[in-house]
C-alpha cells in the first residue's frame, strides 16, 4: 500500500511538471528548475491536503482511459446530433422526462465519473445524486429508456473495473 | 476559414445574450452567462489565429478556469445568498 | 497532403461554427431551463470539439496544439459540473420542469415529490 501511495505521488509529480513545461515554452536550466521545484511543492501541498488520493489522482484507472474516453467521444457525438435535429426541427419534437437510474459501481470515482458521462452526452443531465440513485432529466423520452437500460452503466463498471 | 468562424461564434454570443436579457430566471441568465464565456473563450481562440498571436490561447485557459469558479459562485450565492455558506453549520442548528 | 489537412481543417471548423450556432439556437428556442442546458451543451461538446480539432490541424505538431489540447480538456471536465450544479440548483429552489413524463419513481415506491435529489 506504501509503494501504491508512493506511485501516485511520483506520477502526480510528473504531471504537473510536464504541464509546467507545456505551458511554459522556455526552456533554460533556471526556468526548467524553478518548475520542477513548484511541482515538487504542489505534490507537497496536495498530500498535505489530503487530495493526493485515489480520488484525486486516480492512476489506477489510467489504463481503462484509453478505451473508455474514445467510446464515451462517439456517444456523446451521437446523442449531439440527435438534439441537434430536435433544435433544428420547425416543431421542436421533445418530450422531457425524469428519472430515477441506478448506479452499479462501487467506488466513489466510479458513480462521480457515470453522473459526468451522462451530463457530458447532450439530451440527458444528472441533476441530483443520492447514495448510488441518480435522478436524470433527460430531452427525449428514449434517451431515459436508454440510460434506464443501462448500456452506459456497465460500461463505466467496465471501466472502474479493469484495475 | 477564422472569419468564417468568427461570425459564428458572433452570432452564437448575440442569440446568448438574447437569452441573458429575456430571463425569465436568473438561472437563465446564468446559463446565458456561461455560454457567453465558453464563445468568448472561442473567440479568443480564433482571433488569436486570425492575427497570427496564439499567445491569446494562454489567456482563454486562463479564462475558462475564471468561468468555471465564477459560475458556481454565482450559483452558490443564488442558493444561499452567502459565498461563505457552510453545509455543516445548517445541519448543527 | 498540405491540401488534404487544409481541407480536412476547413470542414472541422464549419462543422463546429455550425454546432455552436445549433446550441445557441436551442438556448433561445428551448422552453424550460432544463432543456436549455441540454441544448447549450451541444456548443460545449461538438461545437468546441470541431472548432478545436480544427484550428489544432492548422497550427501544426507543437506547443500551440498542445495548449488548445488543454482547452478541450477544460471544457469536457468542467462542462458537466457547470450543467451538473445548475440543474440541482434549479431543482432545490423548486422551479418545475415542463415534463411530458415523471419516470422517478418507476422502479421503487414512490417518494414525496419534493425530491430534489440532495443527500439528507
Amino acid at each position: 500500500m506504501r509503494g501504491m501511495a508512493m506511485r501516485r505521488y511520483l506520477s502526480l509529480a510528473g504531471f504537473l511538471f510536464a504541464f509546467w513545461l507545456a505551458l511554459s515554452g522556455h526552456y533554460t536550466p533556471v526556468l526548467v528548475a524553478a518548475g520542477a521545484a513548484s511541482a515538487v511543492i504542489c505534490v507537497l501541498a496536495a498530500i498535505r491536503m489530503r487530495v493526493a488520493d485515489p480520488e484525486g489522482h486516480p492512476i489506477e484507472l489510467f489504463w481503462g482511459t484509453i478505451t473508455y474516453f474514445p467510446w464515451l467521444i462517439r456517444e456523446i457525438a451521437k446523442s449531439a446530433w440527435g438534439v441537434t435535429k430536435i433544435v433544428l426541427h420547425p416543431s421542436l419534437p421533445i418530450s422531457p422526462t425524469l428519472t430515477v437510474v441506478r448506479a452499479s459501481q462501487k467506488t466513489t470515482v466510479g458513480v462521480a465519473t457515470y453522473a459526468n458521462s451522462i451530463t457530458l452526452t447532450p439530451g440527458t443531465i444528472t441533476v441530483g445524486v443520492s447514495g448510488k440513485n441518480l435522478t436524470v432529466h433527460a430531452l427525449v423520452r428514449d434517451g431515459a429508456l436508454d440510460l434506464e437500460s443501462g448500456g452506459m452503466d456497465r460500461r463505466v463498471s467496465q471501466f472502474e473495473g479493469s484495475v | 476559414m477564422f472569419a468564417t468562424a468568427a461570425a459564428a461564434i458572433l452570432v452564437a454570443l448575440a442569440l446568448a445574450v438574447t437569452r441573458a436579457i429575456k430571463g425569465p430566471t436568473v438561472f437563465d441568465r446564468v446559463l446565458a452567462g456561461n455560454s457567453v464565456g465558453t464563445l468568448a473563450i472561442m473567440l479568443l481562440a480564433v482571433v488569436g489565429f486570425l492575427t497570427g498571436r496564439p499567445e491569446f490561447l494562454d489567456i482563454g485557459l486562463t479564462y475558462g478556469l475564471l468561468n468555471l469558479i465564477g459560475t458556481l459562485a454565482v450559483l452558490k450565492f443564488f442558493r444561499h445568498g452567502d459565498l461563505a455558506y457552510d453545509v455543516d453549520e445548517e445541519a448543527r442548528s | 497532403m498540405m491540401l488534404a489537412v487544409e481541407v480536412a481543417s476547413w470542414v472541422l471548423i464549419l462543422l463546429g461554427s455550425f454546432f455552436t450556432i445549433v446550441g445557441a439556437v436551442g438556448l433561445v428556442r428551448m422552453p424550460d431551463i432544463f432543456t436549455r442546458i441540454h441544448a447549450a451543451s451541444v456548443t460545449d461538446t461538438l461545437g468546441v470539439g470541431f472548432l478545436i480539432l480544427g484550428m489544432c490541424l492548422q497550427a501544426g505538431f507543437g506547443l500551440v496544439t498542445l495548449k488548445l489540447l488543454f482547452l478541450l480538456a477544460l471544457f469536457f471536465f468542467t462542462g458537466p459540473v457547470v450543467a451538473h450544479a445548475l440543474a440541482q440548483a434549479c431543482l432545490h429552489e423548486k422551479i418545475k420542469p415542463v415534463l411530458a413524463e415523471d419516470r422517478r419513481g418507476h422502479d421503487r415506491p414512490r417518494q414525496s415529490n419534493e425530491d430534489d435529489g440532495r443527500q439528507p
